[in-house]
C-alpha cells in the first residue's frame, strides 16, 4: 500500500524574540503526515507544540525550514497563501469560549468560511443546516448564540465551522481538554466518525497520551521544540524508548490494573520544564533524566530509526542500531 | 470506635439569582473519620467546590443559601456557629488548597509575607515570636521540597512556576497544622509530570502529619491512585460511596458506570459513546433522581422518588433504585 503524503515538516524552526532573549518553542522540527492518518503531538505546556501547529496553520511564519502540503510549499504566513490552500487546511482551537464570537449567532458563525471561500451550493440556509446535520446537532441550533449552549456543543460548532469550506486536513489544538470526560467521549466519537466519513487527515496536539492511545495512528512527543520520539502507537505504547515518554507514561493516572501494567516502573517524575529562553546544552532533558550519561550534557542526540517507523532521538540508543 | 471528624447530614444549597432558585446542592451526605483519605469526584457543576466551601463557610450569602442541612465537625454544627468560632477554624482546624495557586495567592506580596501571615494567624494564642515565624515558613517550604527557602520567601508569585506556586499553597495549608485538609482540584492546572511530584509529594505530608484529606477532583484516575474511599457526585448529590479499589472493580450506578467508560484507557480499548444529555439547569431540575433523564436503565419510579442509599456490599452505598433489594 503507498500512502500519501499529505503534510512534510522539514527542519522547523519559529523563534521569538523577546527582551529576556530568543525563545525558541520549534527548534527542528522533523515530521510528515499521512492521508487519511491522525497524527497525535504529545507534549506538556510550553514544548512548543501549539507553536507548530500555528505555523503550519500560517499564523506564524517559520523562522526557518519548510512546510510542504500535498508537495506544495507553504512555509509562509497565512495572507501570503493562496485562498485555495487557505479552505483546505482548517483548525480547531482548544477554548470555544473564545474561539466563537459570543455576539454573532451561530448561522452567522457557520456562515463565515462560506461566504469568505464563495461557497454555493443551495441556499446559505441549506447549507448550514447540512453542517449541522453533519455535527448531529439540530437544525434549530443556527438561531442559538455561543453562551447559549453547553461547552461540548460549543466545541461541535467549531468544528462544523471547519468542516465549512470541505478541507482534507484538520488541525486539532487540544479540542477537548477543557471539557468533561463525558463530553470529550462524544466529541471524540465525532471527530473519529467524520475522519471516515470525508476522508480527514488530522494533526492531533494534545497533553493527553491516553487518548492518544485510542485514536492516533501515530504519535510523537515533543520536549522543549524537539520531537524526541515518533512512533506507530501500538509500538509507541508497547516499547517506549525515550527516557521522557517513558516519565510521561509513569506519571498518568489511570483506572484500572490492567493499565497500571502498561506503565513503565521505577521512572519517577523529577525536575521541572526549564525556561524555553535558557534551554541547557546538549540533550535538552538531562536535567530530568534519570538515564544520564556524560555525552548528554555536551551533545545533543541525533533522531535515528530504532526500529521500523519507530524515531527516537537519545544518546541510549547509539546509531548503529538503528 | 474512631471518632467522626466530618458528618455531612442532607445539605441543601440553593442560589437566588435573577429568575429563580438554582437549586444546586440536594442533599449531599458525607461523612469521613480521622486520619482518612477521602476522593470526591465528579463532572464540572456537579457541586464539588460549592460543598467545600459550605463546608469552610466561605460560600457567599447571599446569594448562597442554607435551607436544610447539618455540617458536624467535630460534633459540632459549623453552620449554627459565630464567627468567632468560623475563624478559630479556619486558623486551625481546616485548610483548602484551590485549584488555581495563581489565583490564590496575591501578586503584590511577597511568598514569604503571605506564608508568614498564615502561620501568625493560626497561632494566635502561642504569642509567637518573628524569628520563629520565619524558622516555620523556612520549614514548611522545605517540607515541600523547595529548593533555597530563603530566597522562595523573597520572590512574589509572579516569579515562580505554576508547580512551585502549588507547592507553596500546599506548604501554606499545611504549615497550619490543620486537622482537615480541603485540596480542591490541586493539580487540574498542572502537567501530569509535575502532577505527578505534588500529588506523591502531598501524600507524605499528610501521611506525615497525619491530617485528615479531602481530595476534589475531575479526575477518576487520581482518585484512585490516592485516596482509599470515594465519593461519587452528580448534579448535587452522592450517588455512589465506596472503598475506593472496589468502587473501580465494580461500579454500580450507571452515571459512575458511564463515566468510567468514557475515560481513554493506556490498554487503547477505543472510546465509549459517553453519556447522552448534560448536566441539568439548576433552575429547573428534574424531579426524582435528578440522573433520570440521561440514564440508560431508567424506571417509572426515578422519575417521581428520589433514590436514598441502598447499602450492597460492607461500605458500598449507591443511590439508585436498581439496587433495591
Amino acid at each position: 500500500m503507498m500512502a500519501v503524503e499529505t503534510l512534510r515538516v522539514t527542519n522547523l524552526k519559529k523563534y521569538f524574540f523577546t527582551k529576556q532573549g530568543v525563545v525558541k518553542a520549534a527548534d527542528g522540527v522533523n515530521f510528515s503526515i499521512w492521508e487519511q492518518e491522525t497524527l497525535g503531538l504529545v507534549g506538556e505546556s510550553g514544548s512548543g507544540k501549539s507553536t507548530v501547529a500555528y505555523t503550519i496553520m500560517g499564523i506564524y511564519a517559520p523562522t526557518q525550514g519548510t512546510i510542504l502540503f500535498k508537495g506544495k510549499d507553504i512555509s509562509k504566513e497565512s495572507k501570503k497563501r493562496s485562498k485555495r490552500f487557505k479552505k483546505d487546511i482548517q483548525i480547531v482551537f482548544q477554548d470555544p469560549g473564545s474561539s466563537l464570537n459570543p455576539r454573532r449567532s451561530i448561522k452567522q458563525i457557520l456562515e463565515l468560511p462560506l461566504r469568505v471561500h464563495r461557497i454555493t451550493n443551495g441556499s446559505r440556509t441549506d447549507q448550514i443546516e447540512q453542517l449541522l446535520n453533519m455535527v448531529e446537532l439540530p437544525s434549530d441550533y443556527m438561531y442559538k448564540y455561543p453562551l447559549a449552549i453547553g461547552g461540548g456543543e460549543r466545541q461541535i460548532v467549531a468544528i462544523a465551522r471547519a468542516l465549512a469550506t470541505n478541507p482534507s486536513f484538520i488541525v486539532l489544538d487540544e479540542p477537548t481538554s477543557a471539557l468533561d470526560v463525558s463530553v470529550q467521549a462524544k466529541i471524540i466519537n465525532l471527530l473519529m466518525s467524520l475522519q471516515e466519513e470525508l476522508n480527514l487527515t488530522y494533526l492531533f496536539i494534545t497533553h493527553d497520551l491516553s487518548l492518544m492511545r485510542n485514536l492516533a495512528t501515530r504519535v510523537a512527543i515533543m520536549y522543549l521544540g524537539k520531537i524526541c520520539e515518533i512512533a506507530p502507537t501500538v509500538e509507541f505504547f508497547k516499547n517506549p524508548l525515550h527516557p521522557y515518554t517513558r516519565m510521561l507514561l509513569s506519571s498518568i493516572p489511570v483506572v484500572s490494573k490492567d493499565e497500571e501494567e502498561l506503565k513503565p516502573k521505577k521512572i519517577i517524575s523529577r525536575g521541572e520544564i526549564p525556561s524555553p529562553v535558557n534551554i541547557p546544552p546538549g540533550c535538552s532533558f538531562h536535567l530530568r533524566c534519570p538515564e544520564k550519561m556524560d555525552i548528554c550534557t555536551r551533545a545533543d542526540p541525533m533522531m535515528i530509526e530504532y526500529a521500523q517507523g519507530h524515531f527516537v532521538r537519545c544518546h541510549l540508543y547509539p546509531i548503529e542500531t538503528g | 470506635m474512631v471518632e467522626k471528624l466530618l458528618d455531612i447530614r442532607d445539605l441543601h444549597v440553593q442560589f437566588d439569582v435573577y429568575g429563580g432558585t438554582l437549586k444546586v446542592l440536594n442533599g449531599v451526605n458525607l461523612c469521613m473519620e480521622e486520619g482518612e483519605k477521602v476522593g470526591l469526584v465528579g463532572e464540572t457543576g456537579c457541586g464539588k467546590t460549592t460543598t467545600a466551601k459550605s463546608i469552610l463557610r466561605i460560600l457567599p450569602e447571599p446569594p448562597a443559601r442554607i435551607p436544610k442541612g447539618e455540617i458536624f465537625f467535630k460534633n459540632q454544627d459549623i453552620l449554627k456557629m459565630g464567627s468567632r468560632d468560623i475563624r478559630r477554624i479556619h486558623a486551625h482546624e481546616i485548610s483548602m488548597i484551590f485549584q488555581d495557586p495563581t489565583a490564590s495567592l496575591n501578586p503584590v506580596f511577597t511568598i514569604g509575607d503571605q506564608l508568614m501571615e498564615a502561620i501568625k494567624y493560626s497561632s494566635i494564642e502561642d504569642g509567637i515570636s518573628k524569628r520563629e515565624i520565619q524558622r516555620r515558613a523556612i520549614q514548611s517550604l522545605q517540607d515541600v521540597a523547595l529548593p533555597d527557602p530563603e530566597r522562595i520567601l523573597e520572590n512574589y508569585p509572579i516569579q515562580l512556576s505554576g508547580g512551585m506556586r502549588q507547592r507553596i499553597c500546599i506548604a501554606m495549608a499545611l504549615a497550619t497544622r490543620s486537622r482537615l485538609l480541603i485540596a480542591d482540584e490541586p493539580t487540574t492546572s498542572l502537567d501530569v509530570t509535575i502532577q505527578d511530584q505534588v500529588l506523591r509529594l502531598l501524600g507524605i505530608l499528610v501521611q506525615e502529619k497525619e491530617t485528615s484529606t479531602i481530595l476534589i477532583t475531575h479526575s477518576l484516575g487520581i482518585v484512585r491512585e490516592w485516596t482509599k474511599r470515594v465519593y461519587v457526585m452528580y448534579a448535587g448529590a452522592m450517588v455512589e460511596t465506596a472503598r475506593t479499589e472496589e468502587l473501580f472493580e465494580k461500579p454500580l450506578h450507571p452515571y459512575t458506570q458511564g463515566l468510567l467508560k468514557a475515560v481513554p484507557k493506556l490498554t487503547g480499548e477505543g472510546i465509549a459513546k459517553g453519556i447522552p444529555g448534560r448536566i441539568p439547569n439548576y433552575l429547573n431540575p428534574p424531579s426524582g433522581c435528578r440522573f433520570n433523564p440521561r440514564c440508560p436503565h431508567v424506571m417509572p419510579v426515578c422519575k417521581i422518588e428520589r433514590p436514598p442509599f441502598f447499602t450492597t456490599e460492607g461500605i458500598h452505598q449507591v443511590a439508585c433504585f436498581l439496587y433495591k433489594e
